[in-house]
């Protein structure tokens, strides 16, 4: 049955706009969710979706009309197997019919507008001349003396930072070199310091913000996300916050419940954050780095478990890591492991245990979680048509329940299995050196997973 | 406005200008409050809305003493503050009306506008969340040297904050340049400081930090100024914070929707007739000669004309348009 595509009213004040231009021809398939025309409203130019598949019978109205009122006809759509000649049926017709969907550049559109146009896989690093071997703590003590030198704007605060040198020695060396001015020991006072360094950024500053873990960041975490991610959007774009807060998140060991969670999900649910995960002493070194530039509030999740790890790291001045792009650690052809911080690890370790049963699996080392690296996800997935997640975080509204609805919207049609999520168990982080081990995703485990969206046994 | 904005004379040369200066700055702060009501019982301005009034003397005192490079934050009783710091009534206006042309182009409402040019740094929503955030700006003008001091306020209620004490001695320890000034209007919402306070003398609240407090008649612009002054140089010769808690009273409920059912109309009306700001400013100014009464009629008229464009203004102002619930999310690195 043909159905008439009538004016949308696009705002609540609207009683007649102009249909700007069609993007679509008379005889061209349609898909829902194509883009037909452009409206121009008293307020804006919006898109025209179409809902229903089709083909594109009539166009009523012509491209640069203005003043047509809202419900008029403009289009006759056609469903498949009818021909121009059902068009006259529907033209006696009365009434409208279905209106179709509107999106103004709603969730939806904000998705869409991150899919990727082509299947662009995550870009090959740039190849430096010389690489040093440093760990994760070197790195990003590193990367906050080459910022403090860059920039006199830039400081460090939080427990410990100066005289100690770091709970967990992070910031050695800084205060020798930058003073107490510039590297200041706060007192136990998450909520005071976070705010304190909230309102020096307000004011122009850099503070990097170091929670001794980011268990203790929930005592601050008003001034994260109302102080700290809302201001430059409640302020219409006047007053914008460049502020870090770091320091180490997720499982440490033997260290009980209020001490051992990932807080990846909680942050990176919030617009107006960016949130970065480093897995390697490049990663720490590049994210840091970047996130210190960032003129917005940039998160950093490290891990306890990582600072003493080492890795090759760039030796050049301008290495920077750009928020926002994964890295595929190790390239693989059936099954993609899209994973953060230090999981990257652990699941390296299943990508070797998976290549003796002759599965080959590509390790996706998100990097940074919001904004998400959906292109590389996708292009990947397009490749292996399967996907496991892996994160210590809870399974419940955590990065791998993202990663799986990201699927549905992008890779519907490209998966041959279900995404698995792999996360730490649903309970509170326990003492115990076995419960311990039971409670975090392993090698093992995740190689089981992966095999199961294989369908191997 | 902020005619008689920053500081011109020390407090014993208070002159005439001065006093008139201050009665037309209070003015204008409650002739902009009653056209915010007028304009909320509309249906034209949304959602909360704090009205200032009765506390005017207490901000225009404090920004009359102010240094050139002082800061200033509150929480969400915030107009007053706006208007005093120098910001537009229209743009403050067509904020609360949630249109395109207010400060923060409709997105942010009545508790949220800031203004960088003011140093003016918010309109917070959470109570006591200005208060690390006012002692972060103080730490701010102490690293870049700049000799500011910031002005943050708070009220009674928020005193209560465990935050307020985590601020209140980080302040101390680093001698940051931080003038707290508490508005204790008595009501915490609907609850009575002395069923809210536990010790209702709240300047003596950072006297574990040894951090100076005085009491001040809010309800006096002289009183505050002259408070104010010592404070701030106090404040701005390193000495570090300074409390002053002013004694003062709001006419209106805590917000729009609050008709304030916890206390008397009596002592609302004894308020208002023997302690407004307003009326005993004026008393004074007729009293001493300093200007008749044709002068205040003359007065009444500017400042009502300046809310009355700031009305129109945020009536025709149009909305954002929609594209802008996408944008100030983020800033394009």
């Amino acid at each position: 049955m043909a159905i008439e595509i009538l004016m949308p009213a696009l705002s609540p004040t609207m009683t007649e706009g102009k249909l700007a231009r069609w993007l679509k021809a008379e005889g061209d398939t349609v898909k829902s969710g194509d883009v037909l025309a452009e409206i121009e409203t008293d307020k804006a130019t919006m898109e025209l979706e179409a809902v229903e598949e089709g083909v594109l019978g009539k166009i009523l109205i012509a491209d640069g009309a203005e003043g047509v009122a809202v419900n008029t006809a403009i289009a006759i759509m056609l469903e498949e197997g009818e021909t121009a000649d059902d068009l006259g049926k529907v033209m006696e017709k009365a009434g409208p019919s279905v209106t179709p969907v509107i999106h103004d550049g709603g969730p939806q559109a904000a998705l869409m507008a991150q899919a990727p146009k082509a299947s662009a896989p995550a870009p090959v690093e740039k190849h430096y001349a010389k690489y040093i071997r440093q760990t994760v703590r070197e790195a990003l003590r590193d990367a906050m003396a080459e910022e403090m030198r860059r920039d006199e704007s830039v400081f460090l605060l939080g427990e410990e930072v100066a005289q100690y040198q770091g709970a967990y020695k992070v910031s050695q060396g800084l205060l020798d070199e930058f003073s107490d001015k510039r590297v200041i020991d706060t007192p136990i006072t998450e909520m005071g310091f976070a705010g304190l360094a909230v309102g020096a950024a307000f004011a122009g500053l850099k503070p990097i913000v170091e929670f001794m873990t980011m268990n203790f960041s929930m005592q601050a975490i008003d001034h994260v996300i109302n102080s700290a991610a809302k201001t430059l959007y409640m302020s219409g774009g006047q007053q914008p916050c460049p502020i870090v807060f770091r320091g180490p998140n997720g499982a440490a060991a033997r260290v009980g419940a209020q001490h051992s969670q990932d807080f990846a999900s909680w942050y990176a649910h919030c617009p107006g954050l960016k949130v970065v995960a480093p897995w390697s002493a490049a990663d720490a070194k590049g994210l840091l780095k970047a996130a210190i530039r960032d003129p917005n509030p940039v998160v950093v999740l490290e891990n306890e478990i990582l600072y003493g790890q080492s890795f090759d790291v760039p030796d050049d001045p301008d290495f920077i890591v750009r928020i926002g792009k994964a890295k595929i650690e190790r390239p693989g052809e059936h099954v993609t492991i899209v994973t953060y911080s230090r999981m990257v690890g652990t699941s390296l370790e299943a990508a070797a245990l998976l290549e003796k049963d002759g599965i080959s699996a590509e390790v996706l080392n998100l990097r940074s979680l919001r904004p998400i690296d959906i292109d590389s996800i996708v292009a990947s997935v397009k490749k292996t048509n399967r996907i496991i997640s892996v994160e210590e975080g809870w399974a419940f509204a955590g990065i791998g329940s993202e990663i799986a609805a990201l699927m549905m919207e992008h890779c519907f049609d490209w998966l041959d299995a279900p995404v698995i999520r792999v996360c730490g168990a649903d309970v509170p982080m326990p003492y115990a050196a076995n419960l311990e081990r039971l409670y975090l995703p392993t090698p093992d485990g995740i190689a089981d997973a992966a095999r199961k969206v294989c369908y191997a046994k | 406005m902020a005619t008689t904005s920053k500081r011109k004379a020390k407090a014993a040369e208070i002159g005439p200008d001065q006093l008139i200066g201050w009665y037309r700055d209070m003015l204008q702060i409650r002739r902009f409050e009653e056209k915010a009501g007028q304009l909320y019982g509309m249906g034209l301005i949304g959602g909360f809305c704090h009205l200032y009034i009765g506390q005017e003397a207490v901000v225009v005192g404090m920004q009359s003493a102010a240094g050139e490079t002082d800061s200033v934050i509150t929480s969400y009783r915030d107009h007053g503050q706006m208007l005093a710091c120098g910001m537009d009534a229209k743009g403050v206006m067509a904020e609360l009306t949630g249109r395109s042309g207010g400060y923060s182009r409709g997105k942010g409402g009545s508790m949220h506008m800031f203004s960088r040019e003011k140093r003016f740094y918010g309109g917070h929503g959470i109570v006591g969340a200005q208060v690390p955030i006012g002692t972060g700006l103080g730490f701010a003008h102490k690293y870049t040297g700049d000799q500011g001091v910031c002005h943050v306020y708070l009220g009674d209620g928020a005193l209560n904050q465990g935050q307020v004490y985590e601020s209140f001695n980080m302040a101390a320890l680093w001698k940051l340049p931080v003038v707290y000034v508490i508005e204790n209007n008595k009501y915490a919402m609907g609850t009575s400081s002395e069923r809210h306070a536990a010790g209702v003398d709240l300047y003596k609240r950072g006297a574990a930090y040894g951090i100076p407090g005085e009491a001040v008649d809010g309800m006096d612009v002289q009183a505050v100024y002259t408070a104010a002054i010592k404070a701030l140089d106090h404040c701005r010769s390193g000495s570090g914070p300074y409390i002053l808690e002013m004694k003062t009273y709001r006419y209106r409920g805590h917000s729009m929707s609050d008709p304030a059912k916890y206390r008397t109309k009596e002592e609302v009306t004894k308020m208002r007739e023997q302690h407004d700001p307003i009326d005993t400013l004026k008393s004074k100014l007729l009293d001493a000669g300093l200007i008749d009464e044709a002068a205040l009629k003359e007065m009444d008229r500017e400042v009502k004309l300046i809310v009355t464009e700031a009305a129109e203004f945020a009536q025709a102002s149009p909305e954002p348009d929609l594209a802008e619930l996408w944008t100030d999310v983020l800033i394009e690195a």
